[in-house]
């Protein structure tokens, strides 16, 4: 399913019209200045671990938009991200890396509609100049390389698990970390000779890792959905920020940073 | 000579607190106690004799015993000879010396388990001529989580036998020097016996520290099933994918905690 | 045989001492507190290395800094009794006995019978099994002493051996001291500040005051000719000589007569009376004090808040009361009063 950019971006207009008609939204706990239309104060932005890099960038484009709203970021593991929306954590915002987890949430009330604004994939990285001669899925199974992969509850370690088993390799992990970016911060240092993370993340490591394609199909494409947390402390500013990232302008950064779009 | 029982009035009105100590430390108690009540009223009682006898729970309690009884031993080995340096020898920068040996004690674990990466790991210091020369790596063994559990468990021991030994009186073993004893024999017959109980005390912080280790080792040691999956670990993957076996992981944790820290009695503590 | 010259420089004093202790004679080394005798005592035993200086002992050179030589205590063969006993705590009495001799390889077995045999000797073979925080303080002292004896070392020293006990006990053992000090064949080094002990225990005193050594000689020597203020105070000790009348009766020299709480050691003995614990009276007591004598007042001689009373009669001694009891009695030099000391306050000795 695919959004047309048309229809964020009214909703996005929309949600600022209103805003700016009542003048002052009663959600927000923030101390803020009168200056300007539009939502004010903080909104806190639980997202997944991938995403790391690229919502900086996303926050900070937004803020630009949005003077007066200033953008809280937490990164954590999907699964983490579920449990602690579940138990009731102070997120207006939440960003999986997994409709599955988005789905949970949904069932269990904790969320508004989500749309999907981003779609990953994953792809082979090893340390930079490629050490251990690793050229496919294949040298996965090797013992004598170290090998990391996620943990199984992560989504990129299910992504992963499920493209294995359509090549027909069975791995020798020598380790299932429970992020994906402490899983690629092991194989930038050179701890680990290869594992399976996102492209992206492989981008974010810009020169000290290397990517290597393997062919996954819709197996190894992961969608990112976004939706805002149900009693969120900022309501209007969620909103707002949810509009944004599924827009052209948001979609743009995210592109920068090497997510498909959704 | 007999020491005169003390009149039973009297110790009872010495053991008896000062009143406005009793509301705080009920808070303090409480404090420490809810979560592991919050804990126990989660469990899933009928389904926990089958959760802990699955494959995760049972590699993750042999991986932490085994590997927490070998940090402690090796703390022992290193560190009450390091507590005989900072307790007795005059060594000029011994304050230094020590405040090197407690900082695991304030570095946050993971911060350790990186550190440990930059000196053991294959690209480290030390791991990589390591490699080199022998093949062999620490990072993803056993071996990597017993050097991340003694990384930060090593200066509870150090602190405990530290005291321990500066309460021996320094007299006995001139005494035994005149009875002709070596410096050897003087540490065995002598101080050690003395300091035996602040060596118990601190084998067992260990111990209980090394047990509930978590940042160092996921960070130093990685996370497998049956390789370097320990207790820890186990109860924070299994929080995202099987929350039931996560609070059975738990309370098993718990209770092996417990049975540890319990005996130590408060004589002990107090060495 | 030992030959020290000991040079050691503390913060606040200056030790220099010339000793020599030959085998079968036993020294006091007394003085005032502060006087340094501890720290001579500990470089003796090498807990302390001299500054300058020569520790020598049968002929084998224990510490000498200027030639570089220093042996430490473990491989010196002298034994110490220490003010505290210092025995192990965590050890029996007779672990604590049988240590040095385990420390020197002997089997356990063979070190534990030893030191069995040694505290029979003592009179303290039903406490072996007993941890030192159990003992009487009498009792921990002989086990101190027993302690430092097994190993049959060629000097010994004694650091205030009978500090730490009550008077009552003290008389006790210092008398027991004396007898197993006497089976010793080496050299015996006592520190003491307190005169009694010394003038009971030693042949030949050594004053030591304020690191200097300010006279030596016989216990009957130093008292006949005190050569210092804190001589003379110590020898305000009254030495009395005498001959057995009977168990615990002495007839003195001077003609009267003293009954003494323990048994006599010998036939011919001297006394010794501290000044303070003669009595005055203006007439005989009755009650318990058993000796009481009529003595004149031959002397008052006041020395700050004390007033030291000469008495001549059957017996010459030494009283020392407070001023209010000078007016009370009216003690003035040919006035006639009646003097009495407890039996327990009558140490004898050997002559």
């Amino acid at each position: 399913m695919t959004t047309r950019p048309v229809r964020p971006l009214l909703a996005a207009v929309a949600v600022l019209g209103a805003l700016a008609a009542c003048g002052g939204s009663s959600g927000d706990a923030a101390p803020a200045g009168d200056e300007g239309d539009g939502p004010e104060g903080a909104v806190t932005v639980f997202a997944a671990a991938s995403l790391t890099d690229a919502f900086a960038d996303v926050a900070a484009a937004f803020e630009d938009e949005h003077p007066g709203v200033t953008v809280e970021l937490s990164f954590a593991g999907s699964p983490s991200l579920r449990e602690q929306v579940l138990e009731g954590a102070p997120a207006d915002v939440v960003a999986t890396a997994d409709e599955g987890v988005m789905a949970d949430l949904v069932d269990e009330g904790a969320v508004g509609e989500p749309v999907v604004f981003a779609t990953n994939r994953l792809q082979l990285a090893v340390p930079a100049g490629n050490p251990a001669d690793v050229t496919g899925l294949d040298d996965l199974a090797r013992d004598e390389l170290l090998v990391g992969l996620c943990a199984e509850g992560v989504p990129c370690g299910e992504l992963a698990r499920r493209v294995l088993a359509d090549a027909g390799v069975t791995p020798a992990p020598d380790t299932e970390e429970p992020d994906v970016r402490a899983l690629l911060a092991k194989i930038e240092a050179g701890e680990l000779d290869a594992g399976l993370v996102y492209a992206t993340d492989v981008q974010a490591a810009g020169g000290a890792a290397e990517g290597i394609d393997v062919p996954a199909g819709e197996a190894g494409t992961t969608r990112y959905p976004i939706a805002t947390v149900a009693g969120a402390p900022h309501p209007d500013a969620a909103a707002a920020f949810v509009a944004f990232v599924a827009s052209p302008a948001g979609r743009d950064v995210l592109a920068g940073h090497g997510f498909g779009p959704p | 000579m007999s020491r005169a029982a003390p009149r039973p009035g009297r110790r009872a009105a010495r053991a008896r607190p000062p009143w406005a100590l009793v509301p705080l430390a009920a808070l303090a108690v409480g404090f420490l106690v809810l979560p592991l009540v919050a804990l126990l009223q989660r469990a899933p009682w009928s389904d926990l004799a089958e959760l802990v006898r699955r494959p995760i729970v049972t590699d993750a309690l042999r991986l932490s015993l085994v590997s927490a009884a070998a940090a402690t031993g090796l703390s022992l080995l290193c560190g009450v000879p390091l507590a005989w340096v900072l307790a007795r020898s005059r060594l000029p920068g011994l304050s230094v010396l020590r405040a090197l040996a407690t900082l695991p004690v304030v570095l946050p674990p993971v911060v350790g388990g990186a550190a440990l990466l930059f000196a053991f790991g294959r690209r480290g210091l030390v791991g990589e001529p390591l490699e080199d020369a022998t093949g062999f790596v620490l990072p993803f063994t056993i071996w990597g989580v017993i050097a991340a559990n003694t990384f930060v468990a090593l200066p509870f021991l150090v602190l405990t036998v530290e005291s321990g030994l500066r309460a021996v009186d320094t007299r006995y073993e001139e005494a035994a020097a005149t009875l002709g004893a070596g410096r050897w024999t003087v540490l065995r017959r002598v101080t050690l016996p003395q300091a035996a109980p602040s060596i118990v005390a601190g084998a067992v912080l260990c111990f209980a520290r090394a047990l509930g280790e978590f940042g160092a080792t996921v960070t130093f040691a990685g996370n497998l099933q049956g390789r370097t999956q320990t207790m820890p670990l186990a109860v924070f993957v299994a929080l995202e994918s099987d929350r039931e076996a996560a609070i059975a992981l738990s309370l098993v944790l718990v209770a092996v905690s417990l049975a540890v820290l319990v005996p130590l009695r408060d004589r002990w503590l107090r060495a | 045989m030992l030959r020290a010259e000991v040079d050691v420089r503390l913060p606040d004093l200056h030790l220099q001492l010339d000793l020599r202790v030959d085998d079968g004679e036993v020294v006091a080394l007394l003085g005032p507190n502060g006087a340094g005798k501890t720290t001579a005592l500990r470089a003796i035993a090498g807990l302390r290395p001299l500054d300058a200086g020569r520790i020598e002992l049968d002929g084998r050179v224990l510490d000498e800094p200027a030639a570089g030589t220093f042996v430490p205590p473990e491989q010196r063969s002298v034994g110490v009794v220490f003010q505290d006993h210092l025995l192990f705590p965590h050890l029996t009495a007779l672990e604590n006995v049988a240590f040095g001799l385990r420390a020197r390889g002997v089997r356990r077995r063979e070190a534990r019978a030893a030191a069995q045999a040694w505290l029979d000797r003592m009179g303290l073979a039903d406490v072996a099994g007993a941890r030192p925080r159990t003992l009487s303080g009498g009792e921990a002292q002989r086990v101190a002493l027993a302690r430092a004896l097994a190993v049959e070392p060629r000097l010994l020293l004694l650091d205030e051996p009978l500090a730490a006990l009550d008077a009552g006990t003290r008389v006790r053992v210092r008398a027991d001291l004396r007898r197993h000090l006497a089976a010793f064949p080496g050299g015996r080094l006592l520190v003491t500040h307190d005169p009694l002990d010394a003038i009971v225990l030693a042949d030949r005193l050594v004053i030591l005051e304020r690191g200097r050594v300010t006279q030596t000689g016989t216990p009957a020597e130093v008292t006949a000719r005190p050569a210092s203020r804190y001589v003379a105070q110590l020898v305000g000790i009254n030495l009395l000589f005498g001959t057995a009348a009977g168990e615990r009766t002495v007839r003195l020299d001077t003609g009267g007569e003293l009954t003494l709480a323990d048994a006599l050691p010998a036939a011919e003995v001297a006394i010794a009376l501290r000044p303070q614990a003669i009595a005055l009276h203006t007439h005989r007591p009755d009650g318990s004090p058993r000796n009481a004598w009529p003595a004149v007042v031959a002397d008052v001689e006041v020395d700050r808040d004390r007033v030291r009373v000469s008495l001549e009669g059957p017996v010459h001694a030494t009283a020392e009361v407070t001023p209010a009891a000078v007016a009370e009695l009216d003690l003035v030099p040919g006035a006639r009063v009646w003097a009495s000391a407890k039996a327990v306050d009558l140490v004898a000795y050997p002559r």
